[in-house]
């Protein structure tokens, strides 16, 4: 399972994101790798990913994608980060 | 390794501030004068909201203002401004922003260590409040865990 964080500079904000996603799945039991990168590259890099996590101001910036994409509203809330993980990935 | 160095020249407390461009200026000044950039990176921090939106305010309240790393990053550096009168950026959500992080980082391979130490911060969520209402630069060190 491959999980890609995006902000606009691909550090920063999306490694918050990455290393609180990997505390959530670790948390959950969930085996993924979390990949931390900037919204100019989400294409490729999320070409293979079963879920992308960002903000709402980057959602329209990601474009056609066959990934969940989950928006995060608070990077800090990790009780959010959960909810919304165990949300996209408990349907598969 | 834990957080970027932390200045107490990079803390700033009850800044007047018109708007979230000069919140980011501030963030900016305050990094510059603490070393860890130059004036350029200040630039790239309200190019990067100019270009992808608000999203640097990353829970309700706070802003981390960045960019990518470059020859303007002298060294690693955190700067905290906290504001007066909160600003909005835009967001959302976690408009309106009572503090503002700017972080500077030299070498993009130290860059997620550095990050896990602010998520260490901020995931508890009373280190935003105790920040925007701290009175002293020890107020602001402690709540960042770097003096008891």
């Amino acid at each position: 399972m491959k999980i890609v964080a995006i902000c606009g500079a691909g550090i920063g904000s999306s490694g918050i994101l990455k290393v609180n996603a990997e505390r959530v799945l670790g948390r959950l039991g969930i085996p993924a790798t979390v990949v931390a990168a900037d919204v100019s590259t989400v294409r490729t890099v999320a070409a293979d990913a079963q879920v992308i996590l960002t903000s709402p101001e980057l959602v329209d910036a990601i474009g056609p994608t066959f990934a969940d994409v989950i928006v995060v509203e608070n990077y800090f809330d990790t009780a959010e980060l959960s909810r919304k993980l165990e949300a996209a990935l408990g349907e598969g | 390794m834990g957080l970027p160095p932390l200045a107490e020249t990079a803390i700033e407390l009850g800044a007047h501030v018109a708007g979230w461009r000069q919140a980011v200026a501030l963030a900016g000044d305050l990094l510059v004068r603490a070393g860890a950039t130059r004036a350029g990176y200040t630039d790239d921090m309200i190019r990067m909201i100019e270009e992808n939106g608000p999203y640097v305010v990353i829970a309700p309240g706070l802003a981390l203002a960045h960019a990518r790393t470059g020859p303007d990053v002298l060294a690693d550096g955190l700067a905290i401004a906290t504001l007066a009168t909160p600003v909005a950026f835009g967001h959302p959500h976690n408009d309106p922003v009572h503090v503002v992080l700017g972080l500077a980082i030299a070498d993009a391979r130290r860059h997620l260590a550095a990050v896990a130490a602010l998520a260490n911060v901020f995931n508890d969520s009373t280190a935003i409040d105790d920040l925007a209402s701290a009175r002293t630069t020890d107020d602001v060190l402690r709540v960042m865990g770097e003096r008891r």
